[in-house]
């Protein structure tokens, strides 16, 4: 199992539209990916490819979220969607 | 010869095919389960094709749409194919549920779970469920609710549109608008009115016609006919010729004798504002503040609504801009600021009334609409919707002389306000006639609803009746100081060109309507004399019913007929 934290930069948060391109960028990955706010257990992680689970996460700009993945090629993959989240999505 | 009649809300005469508006997706039955034959993952896979049709269906439109509808769009197309959703649905395909209930079932869910969320989420809730209709409609193979999507123009039919469907309504696609519910003041006349698009609404039977069916749609006389004949063509081309000369107002509102009335428009942005100004329009008297805080889960800051009142003032250099203060709740809810869960939101906590439960929004709102004044060459006017007493107009005055504001005024949309005019003007500067609310108040009557439409209707001599006491109410404050504070109409009354000639009949000082409408009022307006307006509004006054009123001023006005009205 992997595991990195990301500091969450969208303004308004991991809504809308940051959360859309988030969820599509796991939804192309092989691997599955969970993510959780940094004070809860990995129990209660959710599937990162789910807007409407990203969504009811309800992380703020500069909230600390914490994404899992196995198998081939989660590391890479974690990596990239960490730089991903520490993006501000909404300002593109 | 087949004719269907209704409600003429939005003149025009014009010919043209059916499309119909899709029903909403009826619910799958509670318990519905999968058929012998199939297996749970053969179900599974058709709702993943489905969810995917959808998804794609959603993902186009989202790339040709543009701006606040287009991030919209991309993210219910998201939703379509999301894993919270279709998990749980497959999970109840596995326990033998039909994959159309699943689906219903899980988009509940996943829905409540988004409404418990509050706020920016909670409104996600209707996207989520608009997504789980479409899956259905996909399972069942019929068509995707909302407006049908056609490369030709054509007429929509429908039983009525909801505020939503303004966003998808394309006005080079659709032609006029037909409704079997409805009134004239629900949001398909509106819509119809500000899109300039003839309308008829309240037609019973419309929704049986068959899509391709040509029919001629008079939307002054409220008809719907059938399979159009030489006179229907005739006359739907002389109207092409009439709205060519209609479509001009030199910007001089006033009666044949030289009575001025000044005539303004309603306006939602600036976009709006310069197409007033375009359109003639001698100011605005109607500025929707709410355009500013429509669609967001917090307070726009101050700077952000400087800029966006600033652009309404600086289309109309030296004329009057009446400023609305926000109007949330009922139909227009805000998370920050109005409870969704009131059993009666139109008689709840909306308008001026989201001052007290609130605190602290209208100050700011007062704030940013005086810097954005300051330095404009407007005249800036403030009003407060929403207000039934002395003691708020009072209040409301008082708020604004603390933000420098100097020309404070109230709405009357409430038959109180209207009844106590005069005590109410004595706080405050001016008054402003919301007569759909007005209406909807007066007669007991939500606006929305199709089987009310009748009782809904400005015509009602109830309502003229509340109209003229205000009138009554002003000049008797006027008396004491020797001049009568202006009383304005707002509503979608002023936009009928007959009853505008009845209003300044009843003594109301200014008009205000949607810049589509200015022309055809002002047309009517200038071949009438003030003491003509007197005697049609006595006329109107005076008659049983609202159907009565509108009949009897109608007839006085033949001009109305051959401008096509």
């Amino acid at each position: 199992m992997h595991e990195r934290k990301a500091v969450i930069a969208s303004r308004i948060g991991l809504h809308a539209r940051p959360a859309g391109i988030f969820a599509e960028a796991v939804g192309s990955l092989t691997i599955e990916v969970t993510i959780a706010l940094e004070e809860e257990s990995a129990e209660d992680a959710m599937d990162a490819s789910s807007i409407l689970s990203l969504m009811s996460l309800g992380a703020a700009n500069g909230d600390i979220v914490v994404l899992r993945a196995e198998g081939a090629g989660a590391e890479e993959a974690l990596e990239a969607l960490v730089a991903l989240l520490e993006t501000d999505l909404d300002a593109e | 010869m087949q004719i269907f009649s209704g409600v003429g809300v939005s003149p025009g005469r014009i010919i043209g095919s059916v499309r119909q508006m899709p029903k909403p997706v009826s619910e799958p039955a509670k318990g519905e389960r999968l058929a012998e034959s199939t297996t749970p993952d053969e179900a599974a896979v058709l709702l993943r094709t489905a969810s995917r049709a959808v998804h794609a269906e959603l993902k186009g439109r989202s790339e040709a749409a543009q701006g606040a509808g287009k991030a919209v769009l991309e993210s219910t197309a998201l939703m379509a194919t999301d894993p919270l959703l279709i998990k749980g649905a497959v999970k109840l395909i596995n326990a033998r549920t039909s994959a159309e209930r699943a689906i219903w079932e899980s988009g509940a869910s996943v829905a409540e779970m988004l409404h418990n969320l509050g706020g920016y989420m909670a409104e996600r809730a209707a996207d989520v469920l608009d997504v789980r209709a479409r899956i259905v409609a996909e399972l069942r193979g019929v068509p995707a609710p909302g407006i049908p999507h056609s490369d030709t123009p054509f007429i929509l039919v429908g039983e009525d549109l909801a505020p939503a469907d303004t966003a998808t309504l394309d006005p080079s696609k659709v032609m006029a608008l037909v409704t079997s519910g409805g009134g004239p003041q629900s949001h398909t006349a509106i819509i119809a009115r500000a899109l300039g698009l003839p309308a008829v609404v309240a037609a019973v039977g419309v929704d049986e016609l068959d899509d391709g069916t040509e029919v001629y749609v008079d939307g002054a006389a409220g008809t719907v006919t059938v399979g159009p004949g030489p006179a229907e063509v005739a006359a739907a081309e002389a109207w092409v010729a009439l709205a060519a000369t209609l479509a001009v107002f030199d910007g001089n509102g006033g009666t044949a004798d030289g009575h001025l009335v000044p005539l303004l428009a309603n306006v939602g942005g600036a976009a709006d504002a310069i197409a007033a100004a375009e359109a003639g329009a001698q100011g605005v008297g109607l500025l929707r503040t709410e355009f500013c805080f429509l669609g967001r889960d917090t307070e726009p800051s101050i700077d952000e609504q400087v800029a966006a009142y600033r652009g309404v003032f600086d289309a109309f250099p030296g004329k009057k801009v009446v400023v609305r203060t926000l109007d949330a709740g009922a139909d227009k809810p805000l998370p920050f600021l109005t409870d969704a869960t009131e059993p009666n939101p139109a008689l709840g906590v909306r308008g001026y009334r989201t001052d007290t439960a609130s605190p602290g929004v209208l100050e700011r709102q007062l704030a940013a609409i005086a810097t954005a004044a300051d330095g404009s060459a407007a005249d800036v006017w403030v009003m407060a919707p929403m207000i039934a007493t002395a003691e708020e107009a009072g209040r409301f005055a008082a708020q604004c002389a603390a933000a420098g504001l100097n020309t404070p005024g109230v709405m009357v949309e409430v038959p109180s306000a209207a009844l106590m005019a005069e005590t109410i003007l004595r706080e405050v500067d001016f008054v402003s006639l919301g007569t759909n609310d007005l209406t909807q108040y007066a007669m007991a009557a939500d606006r929305q609803l199709g089987p009310l439409a009748a009782l809904n209707n400005p015509w009602q001599p109830a309502v003229l009746q509340l109209i003229r006491l205000t009138v009554v109410g002003a000049r008797a404050e006027g008396h004491h100081t020797g001049e009568v504070k202006p009383v304005g109409v707002c509503g979608e009354a002023a936009a009928d060109p007959a009853l505008a000639v009845v209003l300044v009949g009843l003594g109301v000082s200014t008009l205000s309507m949607t810049a589509r409408s200015l022309s055809a009022v002002d047309a009517v307006l200038s071949r009438v004399t003030l003491d003509q307006a007197k005697e049609l509004a006595g006329l109107a006054l005076a008659a049983a019913s609202a159907t009565e009123a509108r009949a009897a001023v109608r007839a006085h006005l033949p001009m109305l007929d051959g401008l096509g009205l």
